[in-house]
């Protein structure tokens, strides 16, 4: 029966583990646009690459 | 993806307008103006034209150029600093609000912006709130660049006097949601450690696991009790304190209670507590809560003069130089200059060029005034004819306008004032609760004292108020989603009791019952041929006065034709020979001769074509389709009045829509509007005002309910309660119909809710109230009372469903 202790402590521990990771999830303001991320996600990806290809140029130069 | 091509009308490639001057094109494109031709190219040359692929026509028409230095006053230190977000050695951070925003292309283009201005690091844009944040190199370019980069594809930044206000940072709230999180949490995982007590799995010789299963819920139910109920606790203290028992006290009362009971019984060891209910308690109102107060992050209804005015303009100093400064700062004495289709932003006198200034936002006067060298220009007019040059006399702040803001309906905050009934009855409760309570513990204390103690917190536990609170909130957040569907955008939940208490209905004229920037005209006389339209378009295009502006926007476009001799004679008319032909317009007086009889409604517009008369045309304010019919219905619910800005032009044919005894006030000051709204109140008439402009402000803010027209959400409307869409007019009365029904539904919900109370309550009177009861008792009724309640409003949204004029989604 002692299994049971240990158990349920390691299976709160697991649950306590989700709702740190929801709660970090809130306070870095993933629920503050819940519609962008959806349109931006079917963007075709090539011109994002490129962009961001560019976009690390631009960091570059400007160090 | 150019599928227009072949269909006989053509539209614009960029912003899907009907093309009427084929004069723009590149290879087989079609574009209905210069402007739409000239961001296509810039989004071709910088290799975007997904853009185009993405979504069809997605470009915002361009027809209205933007001029050049509009956005000079970026350049001023001061007004980056004030502006900007953060800044590091090399980058700054800037959030644009871009009202354009409307489809996934505007969020591909606006997230590419580093191809069309290279210094720009990263933009993300914020679709909800139609934002960008723009992180930017600012050695490699500057704010003013980014905007200007902005305006070029189409996306000019709105940028007002308010976006350097104090706080301008509405921090996004994530407390209510982390709340309602570890409130699910720790009610989920008690409930799953409490089943071993529900289904007496635990033998009593089991005591360690029951133990253990015991103080681990107990630790589990601090957060719910310290954290995520405080908002209870606070609430309560803070109306107590004021010696008003609000519906929060109750609330706090049981959880309080509840706790402190389960606190006991698990150290002492005599039972499991009933932290399962309690967390579920405070889950469950949380859910309500945040159900209820949901805003709509794309409006705003605190919005006051400052989100008008711009931020920026030219200061002419005494050598003749420009300067950019902040509105803020402009002193009496300065001469600034005001372009065409800028906001004048002070009092001043007018000192040079010509204005022809709109106000029909600010005062509700539909016609634009013209203005002399000399007059005085009030703060919020809009200058239609070209730069002018004006001499401010008076500072922002004391301007004949925001002195509106100064009154005191502007201070008190209406919330306050008034108590919802839903407070009251909750009082009602509390009272009964504790007399039931009272009565087991002196039935116990003589038959048995041992359960009296067991039994009066056993009653305040069963019977929590809670239910009150849930039907309120779940009724109120489904009321709200519903009305929104419908395009009426309620401030809060508080709005929709006050709508359901109203009895008389005011309405603003310009904007509001007629539509904004819109007129109706007919042509009287012989029967126009091309030829003559052709003529008198010309000659209308020539001049800048609003009736001519209107006669062009109604005569078919014709082709440039040869103008000679053109005369603009001040307060009479226009001339000039146009291919041979001389054609005059204007007054009788100008092209009769004579003067003409007293008009019903509108203004008239003479023409002669070679002194031979044609014709008249007649301008009138274009009413909102369906008014009459929706006056009709309003009349037999509400006393109707109008409180208009405007002259009593068209007092003749409101009368045939409103009948001769509803009130008709015109020439209304915005101050005036408050006061006649206060006289009503005074008079003890609840008041809805339906006005749009800044001179409905005050007016809106004094009433008890003040709604917007807004024929585009995103336009600037003044502090109000609520936005309805101007489509949605015509639903007004059902909609106060609808609101009326919440409390039909609250009360249907809340006797629900006694029905389960008195269940609760017969078994703990009699002292013998089981954990398990109570935790199936608390999820059943708040599930039942919130399916109920969504039942209701859906079943009276019916009457709304059939009527719904417009039904396209947010």
């Amino acid at each position: 029966m002692s299994a049971i202790f240990i158990m349920i402590g390691a299976s709160l521990l697991l649950a306590i583990g989700f709702l740190i990771a929801f709660i970090w999830s809130v306070k870095s303001n993933q629920y503050e646009d819940d519609y962008t991320p959806s349109v931006r996600m079917l963007f075709d990806n090539t011109t994002i690459q490129e962009t961001k290809q560019e976009t690390n140029n631009n960091t570059k130069k400007t160090k | 993806m150019y599928s227009n091509a072949t269909q006989t009308k053509v539209t614009c490639y960029h912003c899907g307008e009907d093309v009427v001057e084929k004069h723009y094109h590149i290879k087989e494109k079609e574009f209905c103006c210069r402007g739409c031709q000239t961001v296509y190219e810039i989004i071709n040359k910088s290799d975007l034209c997904s853009y185009y692929d993405l979504e069809q026509n997605p470009g915002i028409n361009q027809k209205q150029e933007i001029r050049k230095g509009k956005f000079d006053f970026l350049d001023d230190a001061q007004i980056i600093k004030k502006l900007i977000h953060f800044q590091d050695d090399t980058h700054q951070h800037i959030i644009f609000y871009l009202p354009q925003m409307h489809c996934a292309s505007c969020i591909w283009i606006l997230e590419h912006l580093n191809k069309i201005n290279s210094g720009i690091i990263k933009s993300q844009v914020n679709f909800i709130k139609k934002e960008v944040t723009i992180i930017y190199n600012f050695q490699e370019t500057s704010l003013k660049k980014v905007a200007e980069a902005l305006t070029l594809i189409g996306y000019e930044p709105h940028i007002s006097l308010n976006d350097v206000s104090t706080d301008k940072v509405k921090k996004y709230d994530t407390t209510a949601i982390v709340k309602l999180g570890i409130a699910g949490f720790c009610f989920g995982n008690i409930m799953m450690l409490s089943f071993p007590e529900y289904f007496s799995l635990a033998k009593s010789d089991d005591i360690g696991l029951k133990t253990w299963f015991n103080y681990l819920n107990l630790f589990l139910a601090l957060p719910v009790f310290f954290y995520s109920a405080s908002e209870f606790f606070i609430s309560g203290y803070k109306g107590l304190r004021q010696k008003f028992l609000n519906i929060d006290a109750p609330i706090a009362l049981a959880v309080l209670i509840t706790f402190g009971r389960s606190l006991y019984e698990i150290l002492s060891g005599t039972g499991a507590g009933y932290l399962d209910s309690m967390s579920g308690i405070v889950f469950f109102m949380l859910i309500g809560r945040y159900f209820q107060n949901r805003t709509y992050q794309s409006i705003s209804f605190d919005r006051d003069f400052t989100s008008y005015f711009p931020l920026g303009v030219s200061v002419i100093n005494e050598d003749g130089t420009e300067k950019q400064i902040s509105v803020a700062d402009l002193k009496v004495g300065n001469r600034i200059k005001i372009h065409n289709d800028e906001i004048i932003p002070a009092d001043s006198i007018l000192f040079l060029g010509k204005a022809t200034i709109d106000y029909s936002f600010v005062t509700g006067e539909s016609l634009p005034v013209e203005k002399s060298i000399g007059e005085i220009a009030y703060a919020g007019g809009k200058q239609t004819s070209g730069a002018i040059e004006l001499e401010v006399v008076k500072e922002v702040s004391q301007s004949y306008l925001t002195q509106l803001w100064n009154n005191e309906a502007f201070k008190e905050n209406k919330e306050e004032v008034k108590v919802s009934f839903i407070h009251r009855v909750s009082r009602y409760f509390t009272y009964f609760l504790f007399s039931i309570a009272a009565i087991a513990a002196i039935y116990w204390s003589i038959n048995d004292p041992s359960k009296v103690w067991g039994t009066v917190t056993a009653v305040l536990i069963v019977a929590c108020p809670c239910a009150l609170l849930l039907s309120a909130t779940f009724t109120n957040g489904n009321m709200i989603r519903i009305l929104n569907k419908y395009k009426l955008y309620v401030k809060n939940a508080s709005v929709i009791e006050y709508m359901s208490e109203i009895d008389t209905v005011v309405f603003d004229k310009t904007g509001t019952i007629t539509e904004q920037g819109k007129s109706e005209i007919s042509f009287q006389g012989i029967e126009l041929f091309e030829t003559q339209s052709q003529l008198i378009h010309s000659l209308a295009n020539q001049s800048n006065h609003p009736l001519s502006k209107s006669i062009v926007s109604f005569l078919p476009f014709s082709k440039r034709l040869n103008i000679k001799n053109y005369k603009e004679f001040k307060g009479f008319g226009t001339s000039a020979t146009i291919n041979g032909h001389f054609i005059k317009m204007g007054s009788s007086d100008f092209v009769l001769g004579k003067d003409s009889a007293q008009l019903i409604s509108g203004s008239r517009v003479y023409v002669s074509i070679d002194e031979e008369f044609i014709g008249y045309f007649i301008v009138k304010n274009a009413y909102r389709n369906g008014l009459e019919k929706i006056v009709s219905s309003l009349h037999t619910q509400f006393d109707l009045k109008i409180l208009s800005g405007d002259n009593s032009s068209e007092e003749n044919y409101l009368k045939t829509i409103f009948g001769n005894k509803t009130e008709m006030l015109f020439e209304q000051k915005p101050e005036d509007k408050l006061n006649f709204i206060k006289h009503l109140q005074n008079n003890h008439k609840k008041v809805l005002m339906i006005g749009d402009g800044l001179n409905d402000a005050g007016a809106l803010k004094q009433s008890n309910v003040g709604i917007a027209i807004s024929d585009n959400t995103n336009n600037f409307s003044p502090a109000c309660d609520a936005v309805l869409s101007g489509k949605n007019f015509t639903l007004l009365k059902e909609l106060v119909n609808y609101c009326r029904k919440q409390k039909t539904i609250i009360f249907s919900s809340f006797v629900l809710s006694i029905l389960y109370n008195f269940v609760g309550l017969f078994i703990a009177v009699q002292g013998d109230l089981k954990p398990v009861i109570a935790a199936i008792l608390m999820p059943i009724s708040s599930i039942s009372i919130v399916l109920l309640t969504t039942g209701l409003s859906s079943f009276y949204e019916l009457k709304l469903k059939k009527l719904n004029p417009d039904k396209s989604q947010f």
